[in-house]
């Protein structure tokens, strides 16, 4: 043991650098330092970006908010202006949007995750599911326009909320589908195991054991992707959502418009009023998208806490 | 064997290959009833692989496919009318890592009995299943808590309380005290010792003086290496554990069992 201070001057331990390793302790922390630095750097100007934004959009728009303007219809005058129809649009538009694409995507999910058998049909399907995910978001209006719009039109009645509504269901499909999945996998196979070995069948493994964990995860997930259907304007726009709507939707056959396009709509006019209306109704959008992601958080922790 | 028995699960001519690939080979095997039948052997001669063919877990991994015959109570538990849910409700098995459920301790234990469609009074069985396991007194105040909050050597108790809760005919183990300390250890044993009179216990383990100490048969597996590169396993010997321990037929059974293996 007399070489384990051969070197002292490296290490108090006498370590350091002894036979084949070369510790080099001094080179690895400064590699550490240097990453850190760079991570930092990229969250600084992350936020940078992201206060800018929003400070600009408060600048501009802030002013204008008032219960006023959450329930008014849209007017010819910017000043009387409001984004009821908007608001309620979204609302509509973003239940449905739920209703549907929810059991949907979670039951695909479920279904290719713990049901399907390991074949190349089942591989096609994966593969362009994530393949779905990535698709341009005016392709599904093309799509929503053909199928809901003139297809299903005794159904749908055409340019409407409901037609509205599937496009987007359409669209976070595979986001909710692959985060089911993803959620899915992380449960341990042990528990699975457990289950079947004690007589239980796949649906009572699954529905028992499996969902109760994955599910924090499939609903993060799920509120995720409802937050990016909030948003779209694109394919809503292709599918013919209404600019200009000075009455509440009676049915899910009642034309519609969404948050979005009541923004594109008034920051596309040539008065310098509009634009201040547009920034107060992004700065209703960003609440109603805040409000859903802190549910979704909210919801996550409450469920996990049960475990 | 030196007895006529009346076996529970009988294997003959039972062989199991992973896509393909032969994992053992040619098992012929008695369990008999209200018996231990320990499962020694090197690491990947195919013990856990044969303890799985009993209750079809098998039938989950992709891949696996056995040919042969398993006999449970005297019908093929692979003829198409055997269904395998029926079948691991029978022939329950308790793993080698403690997996209870991330639930509560009560529901470890009734979530077993509710899928079978258990009609008895549940508290009852929970509280006798975890007598029979000798760990209530160690839980009876906290039956609400999760199980995951227990020991390790207490959640291998609970997972065999959860196995004997829907009492079944057979429980398969596969090396349920790796994870546990000497004390945990022997409580399984005297618990396994227990157990035998209502119960059939395989199990499969790698400490010899366990498999000495718990049972009345012993089967060595051994792994000989084939042509292609890759391993098979076979079943060397089969007989009383004591037979097995003092008096094996096999000079490799004597080897392993002395620790002059290899
Ligand atoms: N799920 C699987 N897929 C593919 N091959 C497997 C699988 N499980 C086991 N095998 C193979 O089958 C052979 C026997 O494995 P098995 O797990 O039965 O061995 P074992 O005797 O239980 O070993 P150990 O004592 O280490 O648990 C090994 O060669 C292993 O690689
Ligand atoms: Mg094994």
């Amino acid at each position: 043991m007399a070489n384990l201070a051969s070197d002292p001057s490296r290490s108090p331990l006498g370590g350091g650098s002894k036979g084949r390793f070369k510790s080099e302790l001094s080179k690895r922390y400064r590699i550490d330092s240097l990453f850190s630095a760079a991570a930092w750097t990229a969250v600084t100007l992350l936020v940078l970006v992201l206060a800018l934004l929003i400070g600009d959009v408060l600048v501009d728009g802030a002013a204008r908010l008032s219960w006023d303007f959450l329930t008014s219809f849209p007017s010819r005058k910017a000043e009387e202006a409001g984004l009821l129809s908007a608001l309620v649009g979204t609302i509509w538009v973003m239940v449905i949007v739920a209703v549907v694409s929810f059991p949907l995507g979670v039951g695909a999910g479920i279904y290719l995750e713990e049901f399907a058998e390991d074949s190349w049909f089942a591989r096609a399907i994966e593969i362009n599911i994530n393949n779905l995910a990535g698709v341009p978001s005016i392709i599904y209006g093309l799509l929503g326009l053909q199928v809901f719009v003139r297809w299903m039109e005794p159904i749908t009645g055409g340019r409407s909320i409901l037609s509205g509504a599937l496009t987007l269901a359409l669209l976070i499909l595979p986001v909710v589908i692959v985060a089911t999945r993803e959620s899915l996998r992380a449960v341990p196979d042990s528990l699975r195991q457990a289950g079947f070995a004690l007589g239980a069948t796949r649906w009572q493994v699954v529905c028992n054991q499996v969902l109760p964990l994955a599910l924090p995860g499939i609903l993060t997930g799920t509120i995720l992707a409802l937050s990016r259907a909030i948003g779209e304007t694109a394919p809503l726009i292709t599918i013919g959502a209404l600019t200009f709507i000075s009455f509440l939707p009676e049915d899910l056959q009642s034309p519609f418009t969404v948050l979005p396009i009541q923004v594109f709509n008034w920051i596309s006019r040539p008065q310098e009023a509009f634009h201040t209306n547009s920034a107060a109704g992004i700065i209703v959008l960003l609440g109603v998208l805040l409000l859903m992601n802190s549910s979704a958080v909210l919801l996550r922790n409450y469920l996990q806490k049960r475990h | 064997m030196d007895e006529q028995m009346e076996a529970v699960l009988r294997a003959e001519q039972v062989s199991v290959s992973y896509s393909g690939s032969t994992a053992v080979k040619n098992v012929y095997l008695n369990i008999p009833r209200n018996r231990v039948v320990a499962f020694i052997g090197p690491s990947g001669c195919g013990k856990s692989t044969i303890l799985r063919c009993f209750n079809r877990m098998n039938d989950l991994v992709a891949g696996a496919k056995m040919d042969g015959r398993i006999t449970f109570n005297d019908v093929d538990i692979y003829d198409s009318s055997v269904d395998p849910v029926d079948l691991r409700r029978q022939v329950v098995m308790v793993f080698q890592k403690p997996n209870p459920f991330p639930k509560s301790i009560y529901e470890n234990i009734a979530f077993g009995a509710r899928i079978n469609g258990y009609q008895g009074d549940m508290d009852e069985l929970v509280e006798r299943s975890l007598q029979q396991a000798a760990i209530w007194d160690e839980v009876k105040d906290k039956l609400k808590d999760s199980g995951l909050a227990l020991s390790g050597g207490q959640q291998q108790r609970l997972c065999i309380a959860r196995a004997i809760a829907i009492q079944p005919e057979v429980i398969l183990m596969d090396e349920p005290c790796s994870a546990l300390d000497p004390i945990s250890t022997l409580r399984v044993e005297e618990l396994i010792k227990k157990l035998i009179e209502n119960y059939t216990i395989v199990i499969v383990t790698h400490n010899m003086q366990q498999a000495s100490r718990v049972s009345d048969y012993t089967a060595f597996f051994n792994a000989k290496a084939t042509e292609t590169g890759g391993k098979m396993g076979y079943l060397v010997e089969y007989d009383r554990t004591e037979n097995i321990f003092h008096n094996p037929q096999q000079q490799a059974t004597q080897e392993y069992v002395s620790g002059r293996f290899g």
